[in-house]
Order: structure tokens, then C-alpha cells, then sequence
């Protein structure tokens, strides 16, 4: 399962000013390619353009590749793309299961079988026992990590990281980078990460790539 | 570079659409303008026609002036045009200044946040509710006489003074008061959502401002643009209302849309011909009195833009404004008293002046009502379910669809959605009375649930678009990075994330469509009665213990759907802390 994400020829403008540059890239399973620049630049509008979920008043074009498949005109939920945030964006109705449950492919089928996939991943991330919680009793970093579980529960192909560490202090910080960038090295999932701070830059330890504006 | 930029934007919004096409969706608007602005303007057609003499069905086949030359000529026509332009003009003025007056007072106090929750109760009783207890209150048998008799007045039977009716149409102005200012009063707090005036307020103190003034001064020329639609409903609604000028209004001459209802309910057809005249006059008017508002606008704006420059630090105005928010208080009394005092005849078996209290209580009243309630209320009900799911379908196809296409409505769509609550009822029901009798509708249910959906579905719109828009569009886009197709991030993640809005918004509809009683009574042609209809029309006389039974369900149901539309989604997500906050 050896992905890779590659942009062809990505270019994003907006009310006539152009955001990104012509832009080619590949990222192999496992990397995790650094996006850096200045706030307002459109790094996060280019995690979007890739995601399938840019606001229309921005005009883009490219190709943008998962694998082997051009996924530049389908919808966001056929892209295969998994997308983390600053918020974790647990939905506040669900419980910590039902988020994941959410995530978790429908061809797994049987409500044991579910249940067991979402312990097993709970378990994984020390959070066994979690599932019946309401996501709002849950410390910053539980609700960081499950947002990343549910993410990768829904088995996607690459990653993209819109500053999914900026709201977490230094300690969690730390520990939250480990575990991300752990599972995608395990995974081999090619991952897009979009960041302030250097040292996420550092952590990731793959390529940086700068927008300038 | 220039021309690769247009060939990218070319590229860019073609893509876009090309990757969601949004189906049945996109005609929500388009389906929502037709339900609602259609039949208006049909309406305002059969109206103006009939006015200049062309309504065919009744012989009228020349245009002509002969129903204006009718109208004029009517001996009660100048004091009718004089008493409806005095209530409208100086209700709205009245109301604007009061719930101005109050916010500036209590804004930021404890208690301030908590209003919103007196008034709900207030606003979901209905128009005509409200007026039947308020005449009960300031009648000379009344409760207000009541409280000071015989201790202070030495009345031992109803004094021979005239307050419900008068003729300078105080009463009627009281009983708008009383809605309006809650009105005003919800719209303000919504607005003030939107502006720091906390910070604002904080930083014009230290200047040293007095509190009421530095609201009026920097937070009021925020909030009124936001206010400006309702304030134009409010005075359109006071120019035209029926219901309240027939309950508390005088009857002889009344205000011009009681003539023109007291002309189109004429069993002389040929009276239809000056109705529809007067009918116009009022359209006429309305339009005239927001022009005329928004000159008024200009002119305070300016004025108060010197004031403000002045720098007078207005400590002097406190009293002022005490009053205003004393007047308010007062207002809010009244309404509660009017309700519980309906109530009260409910179960009264006698209540003899001057007492306070009734000597004798019963179920009787109840007991015989039940029984010729049972088919008003159940229309009530059902009628008003009914245009509420349509409403909120429509609402909702419409805000999807905003969501999917990434359009955002300006303000003239929001001019539209306020269409219906800014043209006098009685300017297009008639028409639309004709077009429905045309198409074999009259006197049906689907008729009356349509015409109650006009004006439901504005506030429904109104109520549940801050909380969709407000939605992060971060959770749908999160949903549909993980698979989820749009229907399914409707259904799973947005619906049940704003299901609070959307009950309210459904409680806010319901409460609309039971206050209703001009379109119930065209659009149903006399054949379906709402608790609403017979009670405006027990009220010309009918004894108090019955009216009260309507009265108090009237105002029961709404409530009861409201304390529902609280209640249910603090029960389902009672484990669910992110969603229990209240607003």
C-alpha cells in the first residue's frame, strides 16, 4: 500500500493575484513534505485545492494525483484523502466510538467486527476504554489523537496536515508529532504537512518547500 | 501574466462545479421565490384591478376611478386615514424608542441575557391573544380598575369610561406596543451578536461616557442597519394589522384595513370595488411610510453624527432612559397579566366585579368548550405542522444549496425573504382569494397551509441561517474527506449538530402560523377555522369564560412547542458537554 501523492502543474489565484506558483510535486510513502510561509500565503488553500474542498472564489488549476488516479474532478469524498486540522473537529454530538464509527469504512461490516476495529485502534493509541466518552470531557491531546485515528481509520492514501499541531503546548506537542508521524512512517502513507514552526519542519524530516507569496 | 490568470480562474470555477453537481438542489431558491413571490404579485394584481374598477366576475369590466371616488366619499374615510397613520407612524417610532431606550439601560447587566427568555413566551403567543387579555386588562369591568376598586375609587360597579375602542386608537396602540417591543427587542440582541460592543462599550466609559449614552452613541449605529428590516415590518405591520385594530381598535370609524375587511366580508358585492381601493390606499401607504422612514433615517443619522461629534458625555440622560426601560418593564407586564387573567376566566365559574380573584372556580367551561374546540384546535395544529415542515424543507433545500454552490445571497435576497411581512396582508389576500377561488382551491387545507407558509417561512429562514452559517465548514469538509457523500454530512453531522436551531426554528414557524388570521380567514374561505379566527371573532362579545378557553389554548400551543423545542435536545445530548451550551 505504498502511496504516493503527486501535483502536476498546481497554480491557485486569487481576485487576480496569484497564491501558488506553478507547482510539480511527488511525495513518496512515508514522506512527510513541509509546506512553509507566511500567514495569508495560501498554504491551507492548497491543502484544500488537493483535498477537493477550495472555496469557489479562488481559482486553481492542476492535476493532482493519489497513487496512480488523477483525482482533480471528484468530489472530496472520493479522493481517499485523509485531512487533519488545527481543531480536532470531533463531531460534538457523537460519542469518541461514533466519531470513529463515522470514519470506519461500511464495507467492515457487523457491529462487533466495527467495535472491535475501533477498540483495537483506541488500544493503540493508549486511549483504550475511550469509546462510549463525549469527545468535549476529553484533555487537548486525547481529542488530537483521536481526530488522527479516525482519520486513518477511514484508510486513506495520503495525508494532509493543516497545522494539526499549532493549538497543542510544547509538551504535547512533542509527544502528539511522535505519534503522527510514527503511524505515516508505518503506514507508508505520503503526507503533505503545512506549518509555522520550524521545528514541525524538523520533526517531519523530509523535504521543505517554501511559498513566498 | 495577466491573461494566464484569466485562463487559470476560467479553469478554476469550471472545475469546481464540475466536481459537485448539485442536482434538484439548485432550484431550492428559484422554487422558494416562486411559492412566495408569485402569488403576491398575482395578489396584488386582483387587488389593484377591482381598484380601478375591472373585476370581470362581478361585472366590472371598465377601468375607472368610480371605487376611489367611493372610498373618498365614505364619511368615516378621514379619520380612518388620519387614526392609521397616527398608530403606525407613532407605534413604530414608539416601539423603536422604548426597545432602544431599554437596551442602552440594561445592556451588559446581569439580567440583560436573560431577557431572551421572557420574551419567548411573549412573542409565541399570538397578536390577537395578547389583545383579548389586554382588553380584559384596561376595560372599565377590568383588571386594572379592578386592582384599585373600591378601596381608592369607590367604584362598586364597572365606572362609564370608554378604553377599549377609543377613538384616538390608544388601546390599539398599547396592544401593538406590547408585541412590538419584544419584537424589537429579540432583533436587537441578535444583532448586537455581531459587534464587540462589550470591548467598545468598555473603552467609550473610559472615556467617560455614561453607560446608556455610549450605547446609543457607538453600539446603535451598529446594530440598526441590522435592525432596519424589522423595523420596516413593524411599521408595515402596524399600518395594516386587523386582528389587534378589530379586538382593541375603534369600530366606528376604524382604522383603513378593518374598512377594507368590513367591504370585502359585505354580502353587497358591489362594496369589493371601494375594499379593494382602500386595499390600495394601504399599499400605498406602507410604501410611502418606509420611504418616508428611511428620509427620517438619513436626517437622524446626521444629526446624531454631529451629536456624537459634540462629545457631550450624556449624563443627563440617564432618567430618560430609565423610563424607557420602566415602560418596557411595565409593557412586559401587561402581556403576562393579559395572559394569566385569561387563564383565570377559563376556570371561573363567577367573577363579579370588583373582585380580584373569581368566587367560584370550575372545569365547566372547559367541559362545554371541548367539545367545539376539538375541530378549531386540531385545524390549528395540524395547519400549522404542516406549513412549518414546508417551511423548514424549503429553508433548508436553500441553505444546502448556498453551502454546496459556495454562492453567498446579498442583500436583496434578504429584501425578498421580507416581501411578505413588509406588503399589507390585506393588499394581496384578496387577490389571491379570487386566483385560489379560479383554480378550485378556496376553503382548502393545502390554501390555508399555503398561505400561512408566507409568512412562516421568513422567520424560519431568518431564525435558522446564523446558526447554519455559523456552522465551521471545517466539520463537513473533515466528514467528506472521510468518505461521506454530501446527503450523508447533512444528515449525520449537520442536521444532528444543529438540531437546537432547528427546533427553534420550528417553534418559531408553529408560533407564526397560530397567530394567523387574516390569511386563515380569506384562504379558507369561512370553512376552516383556526383557535385564532373564532377567538378575534368571539371577542366582538361573546362571554369571557369561553373566549378564555380559546385564548389560553391559543397561546398553549405554541408555548408547548417551544418549551419542546428546548427541552428535547437538552434530553438527547444530556452526555454530549460541546453541545449543550444554550443559544
Amino acid at each position: 500500500m505504498s502511496g504516493l501523492l503527486r501535483l502536476a502543474s498546481v497554480e491557485i489565484a486569487l481576485a487576480g493575484r496569484l497564491l501558488v506558483p506553478t507547482l510539480d510535486l511527488a511525495v513518496e510513502g512515508g514522506e512527510v513534505v513541509t509546506i512553509m510561509g507566511p500567514s495569508g500565503v495560501g498554504k491551507s488553500t492548497l491543502l484544500a485545492f488537493i483535498g477537493g474542498t477550495v472555496d469557489p472564489v479562488f481559482s486553481a488549476r492542476g492535476r493532482v494525483y493519489v497513487g496512480e488516479t488523477e483525482v482533480t474532478r471528484l468530489p472530496p469524498e472520493r479522493r481517499r484523502l485523509g485531512i487533519l486540522f488545527q481543531d480536532d473537529l470531533l463531531f460534538p454530538h457523537l460519542s469518541v466510538g461514533g466519531n470513529l464509527a463515522f470514519g470506519l469504512p461500511p464495507a467492515i461490516r457487523g457491529k462487533r467486527q466495527r467495535a472491535r476495529r475501533i477498540e483495537t485502534a483506541l488500544a493503540g493509541a493508549g486511549l483504550a476504554g475511550f469509546a462510549p466518552r463525549d469527545p468535549a470531557t476529553l484533555s487537548g491531546g486525547q481529542r488530537a489523537r483521536i481526530a488522527l485515528l479516525r482519520t486513518l481509520l477511514a484508510e486513506p492514501q495520503a495525508l494532509l496536515l493543516d497545522e494539526p499541531f499549532g493549538k497543542l503546548d510544547t509538551a504535547l506537542r512533542e509527544e502528539f508529532r511522535r505519534f503522527v508521524f510514527g503511524l505515516i512512517a508505518a503506514r507508508r502513507l505520503p503526507a503533505l504537512l503545512v506549518t509555522h514552526d520550524g521545528a514541525d519542519a524538523e520533526a517531519a524530516g523530509g523535504r521543505i518547500l517554501r511559498l513566498d507569496g | 501574466m495577466g491573461e494566464a490568470l484569466h485562463e487559470i480562474a476560467a479553469a478554476g470555477t469550471a472545475g469546481e462545479s464540475a466536481g459537485r453537481p448539485r442536482g434538484l438542489l439548485a432550484y431550492a431558491p428559484g422554487l422558494t421565490v416562486a411559492v412566495f413571490l408569485v402569488p403576491i404579485a398575482a395578489g396584488l394584481l386582483g387587488t389593484l384591478f377591482p381598484a380601478f374598477g375591472y373585476l370581470p366576475a362581478l361585472g366590472g369590466r371598465t377601468l375607472g376611478w368610480a371605487p376611489w371616488q367611493a372610498l373618498f366619499a365614505h364619511p368615516g374615510f378621514p379619520s380612518a386615514l388620519r387614526l392609521t397613520l397616527t398608530t403606525g407612524l407613532g407605534t413604530t417610532a414608539a416601539a423603536l424608542a422604548l426597545a432602544t431606550g431599554f437596551c442602552a439601560l440594561v445592556y451588559g447587566s446581569t439580567g440583560f441575557r436573560r431577557a431572551e427568555a421572557l420574551l419567548a413566551p411573549i412573542l409565541a403567543s399570538p397578536h390577537s391573544a395578547i389583545a383579548i387579555g389586554l382588553a380584559f386588562l384596561v376595560a372599565p369591568s377590568g383588571w386594572l380598575a379592578r386592582l384599585v376598586s373600591p378601596w381608592l375609587t369607590g367604584w362598586t360597579s364597572p365606572p362609564d369610561f370608554l378604553s377599549v375602542g377609543d377613538p384616538w386608537g390608544l388601546a390599539l396602540a398599547l396592544g401593538l406596543l406590547v408585541k412590538e417591543v419584544p419584537y424589537l427587542l429579540l432583533m436587537t440582541l441578535a444583532a448586537l451578536n455581531q459587534v464587540p460592543a462589550r470591548a467598545q462599550l468598555d473603552i467609550a466609559r473610559a472615556l467617560g461616557y455614561g453607560r446608556g449614552v455610549a450605547w446609543i452613541k457607538i453600539v446603535l449605529p451598529q446594530v440598526y442597519p441590522q435592525i432596519r428590516l424589522p423595523v420596516y415590518a413593524v411599521l408595515a405591520f402596524s399600518l395594516s394589522v386587523v386582528d389587534v385594530s378589530l379586538i382593541l381598535g375603534p369600530g366606528n370609524p376604524p382604522p383603513l384595513a378593518v374598512l377594507a375587511m368590513r367591504w370585502f366580508s359585505d354580502p353587497d358585492v358591489g362594496q369589493y370595488f371601494p375594499a379593494a381601493a382602500a386595499a390600495s390606499l394601504l399599499l400605498a401607504l406602507v410604501a410611502a411610510s418606509i420611504m418616508l422612514w428611511r428620509l427620517a433615517e438619513l436626517g437622524v443619522a446626521a444629526i446624531g453624527r454631529a451629536w456624537i461629534a459634540r462629545g457631550g458625555r450624556g449624563l443627563s440622560a440617564e432618567p430618560g432612559l430609565r423610563l424607557a426601560a420602566l415602560a418596557v418593564g411595565l409593557l412586559m407586564a401587561l402581556s403576562t397579566l393579559s395572559m394569566l387573567s385569561m387563564a383565570l376566566w377559563s376556570l371561573a365559574s363567577t367573577w363579579r366585579f370588583p373582585a380580584m380573584l373569581p368566587s367560584a372556580w370550575t372545569l365547566a367551561n372547559w367541559r362545554h368548550a371541548l367539545e367545539r374546540i376539538w375541530w378549531p384546535a386540531s385545524t390549528t395544529l395540524f395547519v400549522g405542522l404542516a406549513a412549518t415542515a414546508a417551511s423548514l424543507l424549503l429553508a433548508l433545500a436553500c441553505l444546502e444549496n448556498e453551502a454546496r454552490s459556495g454562492a453567498h445571497p446579498g442583500s436583496r435576497a434578504l429584501w425578498l425573504l421580507y416581501t411578505p411581512l413588509l406588503v399589507p396582508q390585506i393588499a394581496f389576500l384578496f387577490g389571491a382569494q379570487v386566483l385560489l377561488l379560479r383554480l378550485g382551491l378556496d376553503g382548502t387545507f393545502l390554501a390555508v397551509v399555503w398561505s400561512h407558509v408566507l409568512f412562516v417561512l421568513p422567520y424560519v429562514f431568518l431564525s435558522l441561517a446564523d446558526p447554519w452559517r455559523a456552522l465551521d465548514p471545517r466539520y463537513a469538509r473533515t466528514a467528506a474527506c472521510l468518505g461521506a457523500s454530501p446527503a450523508r454530512i447533512l444528515l449525520r453531522v449537520k442536521l444532528p449538530m444543529l438540531l437546537r436551531p432547528l427546533l427553534i426554528a420550528a417553534a418559531v414557524g408553529f408560533a407564526v402560523s397560530v397567530g394567523q388570521y387574516l390569511p386563515t380567514l380569506f384562504a379558507g374561505a369561512g370553512r376552516l377555522s383556526t383557535l385564532t379566527t373564532v377567538a378575534v371573532t368571539l371577542a366582538a362579545g361573546a362571554d369571557r369564560r369561553v373566549i378564555g378557553v380559546y385564548v389560553f389554548l391559543q397561546s398553549l400551543l405554541p408555548l408547548v412547542l417551544y418549551g419542546l423545542a428546548l427541552l428535547l435536545p437538552a434530553a438527547i445530548y444530556a452526555n454530549r458537554r460541546g453541545l449543550a451550551r444554550s443559544g
